[in-house]
């Protein structure tokens, strides 16, 4: 069974990000950018299916600029087979990513896609959720912990009020929650290995996708700031403030 | 035509994050309906009725909506779907889960989590965790959009809409529920709670969550955790506050020996107030918080449950 790990992009998480002068986006020249933290987690899970014996390959694919070429080299390190580079500038809504991640799986009939629950970007939690509706496919959004066997899946879920299991027939799509895995570094001679890995680039028109934005961002500012208070001395003085000053207890 | 609003519930009680949804609903100018989709419902049905500004009840009572499996819920709300102009769901784990199928299967994008309503086709909504605040417009057609319940205060009053019954699709097969592992407690829930008390990696262990079960009595707060407390196995995953958690507004937030990286300030930093315990004074938790008490947790918590005991509490 092949696995499918849909990759993104993004601006590294311990950067906070600027809102630009004129608010048409966040200023992503010179900050770092690494791959989507939750995309980590997914490639590792599709690694540790292969290195079980429940997966034959892992493929990595990456739906943005040239530069996105890095993000599945990251993959690659990590000990993904191959890679399928989709060049598109700008921004992809996750309908767009969900239709162009449809067409590769119906090319590549893998028996399991799996990606993160959220882009720390856009922070929209939906492309997944698209891709599985788009394919008809069962979904485990927020992944704890799943299990193999031979026609399906068993997925852990992180949910508002704890975990929940659900049984999905296979080919399914999981998305992954925080605690899933802990995602393995890429070792000196695993990033030099990668290097030779082949990677394909496509556009979306080779998919007979349109990926045009279809919402339109009128302006991005910033939220609005919080000031630093006083500082207390003692617990009981945080007490009486907070009786009878801010009149919340 | 009008609005739909998918009513969280869990078959016994209508969540509060229903009526939120419905007051963001109801800015959209259209009339609201709200689907209560469960299994043996007829209590959440009634509860919904009730509503202020609903127009009608739709109500799915079948086996397949027991837990808001999001295969059965996609094919339930996408066959309403040609009956109205917008559909809308809270964020919650349920309507995150289900309402990106609704829109994949109508082919129109999302909008997530949506802080405001501008116009009935325009939005905003934060990215970045909360650096940075989108407005976008939507395309004509059909609006599928989930709401961040914090934004949006319930409308006043009471309503008596009608209940109408709607016919179950039949489930897809493809998916079914095996169990579920819910943490159980008696404090109000995280995120309609007015106070909240979270501990992060500071606490060092799970034992030492009950220093501020203690406050959190007494208080009748809820408790909540950074990331890291929830990493380490302190708490539940259900307690997690942030960016990839749970976003929360209450009247008073205490942050106890967190950092305050920018993932859990996106899902606190909306507090009316804030208080931070921290034993370092450059925690970035105190650039944000009303009152600071720079300290060891472990003397400043047996103290503040003291002082409150003191003052009645
Ligand atoms: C993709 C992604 C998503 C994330 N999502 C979230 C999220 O939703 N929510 C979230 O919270 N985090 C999230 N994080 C993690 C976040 O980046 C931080 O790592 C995390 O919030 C840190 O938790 P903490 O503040 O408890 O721990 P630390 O940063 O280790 O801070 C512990 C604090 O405790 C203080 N302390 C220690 N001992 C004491 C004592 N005795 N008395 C007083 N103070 C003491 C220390 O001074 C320190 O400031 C996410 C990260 C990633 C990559
Ligand atoms: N441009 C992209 N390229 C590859 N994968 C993507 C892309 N956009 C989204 N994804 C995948 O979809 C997940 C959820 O993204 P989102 O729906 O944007 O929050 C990510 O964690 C990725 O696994």
């Amino acid at each position: 069974m092949k696995v499918l790990v849909p990759v993104k992009r993004v601006i590294d998480f311990n950067i906070k990000v600027k809102v630009k002068g004129d608010q048409t986006g966040v200023d992503l020249s010179n900050v770092k950018m690494s791959m989507n933290p939750f995309d980590e987690i997914a490639v590792e899970e599709a690694l540790r299916l292969r290195e079980k014996g429940n997966a034959t390959e892992v493929i990595a694919v990456s739906i943005g600029p040239q530069a996105a070429q890095e993000t599945i080299r990251t993959a690659l390190a990590m000990g993904a087979d191959r890679g399928i580079l989709v060049k598109a500038e700008g921004d992809v809504e996750p309908l767009a990513v969900a239709k162009i991640l449809k067409a590769i799986c119906e090319e590549e009939k893998p028996g399991l896609v799996i990606l993160g629950k959220q882009a720390i970007d856009d922070d929209s939690n939906q492309t997944g959720q698209m891709l599985a509706a788009l394919l008809g496919w069962p979904q485990g959004t927020f992944a704890h912990k799943i299990e193999l066997s031979d026609a399906a899946i068993s997925v852990e879920r992180e949910i508002d009020g704890g975990l929940q299991t659900v049984e999905l027939k296979l080919p399914a799509v999981v998305t992954t929650d925080l605690r899933l895995n802990e995602p393995r570094y890429a070792s000196l001679p695993n990033i030099m290995k990668a290097k030779k890995k082949p990677i394909a680039e496509k556009t979306p028109a080779d998919y007979h996708v349109d990926a045009t934005p279809r919402l339109k961002v009128i302006k991005v500012t910033e939220p609005p700031k919080r000031r630093a208070g006083v500082k207390v001395k003692t617990a009981a003085e945080l007490v009486d403030k907070l009786k009878n000053e801010a009149g919340v207890i | 035509m009008a609005s739909l609003v998918i009513a969280e519930h869990d078959n016994a009680v209508l969540k509060d994050a229903t009526a939120k949804t419905a007051s963001a609903a109801a800015q959209l100018g259209a009339p609201v309906h709200v689907l209560v989709a469960g299994y043996q419902c007829g209590a959440v049905a009634a509860a919904a009725a009730r509503l202020p500004g609903v127009e009608k009840i739709l109500i799915a009572d079948a086996q397949a909506f027991a837990r808001m499996i999001a295969e059965p819920m996609e094919q339930l709300i996408v066959g309403l779907a040609p009956g109205y102009d917008a559909i809308l769901a809270p964020a919650t784990t349920n309507g995150k889960n289900y309402m990106p199928r609704v829109a994949a299967k109508l082919d129109v994008p999302q909008v997530s989590e949506i802080l405001a309503v501008e116009s009935p086709d325009t939005f905003r909504r934060p990215i970045y965790a909360g650096n940075a605040i989108q407005t976008v417009q939507a395309p004509a057609g059909k609006k599928v959009i989930t709401v961040r319940t914090t934004a949006f205060k319930p409308l006043e009053g009471a309503g008596s809409a009608p209940v109408e019954n709607v016919a179950a699709p039949a489930d897809p097969g493809i998916s079914k529920f095996v169990s579920e592992e819910l943490s159980r407690s008696e404090r109000p829930e995280l995120t309609s709670a007015k106070i909240v008390i979270s501990g992060g990696r500071g606490l060092q262990s799970g034992e030492n969550f009950h220093l501020l079960e203690k406050i959190a009595d007494k208080l009748h707060a809820a408790l909540g955790a950074s990331r890291a407390a929830v990493d380490a196995g302190f708490v539940p995953n259900d307690y997690q506050v942030g960016q990839t958690g749970k976003v929360v507004a209450p009247e008073l937030y205490i942050a106890v020996g967190i950092s305050g990286a920018i993932q859990h300030l996106a899902g606190m930093k909306d507090s009316k107030v804030i208080a931070a315990i921290n034993k370092d004074e450059e925690a970035p938790i105190f650039q944000i918080a009303d009152y600071g008490l720079v300290a060891d947790l472990f003397k400043a918590i047996p103290e503040m449950e003291q002082e409150l005991t003191r003052l009645g509490y």
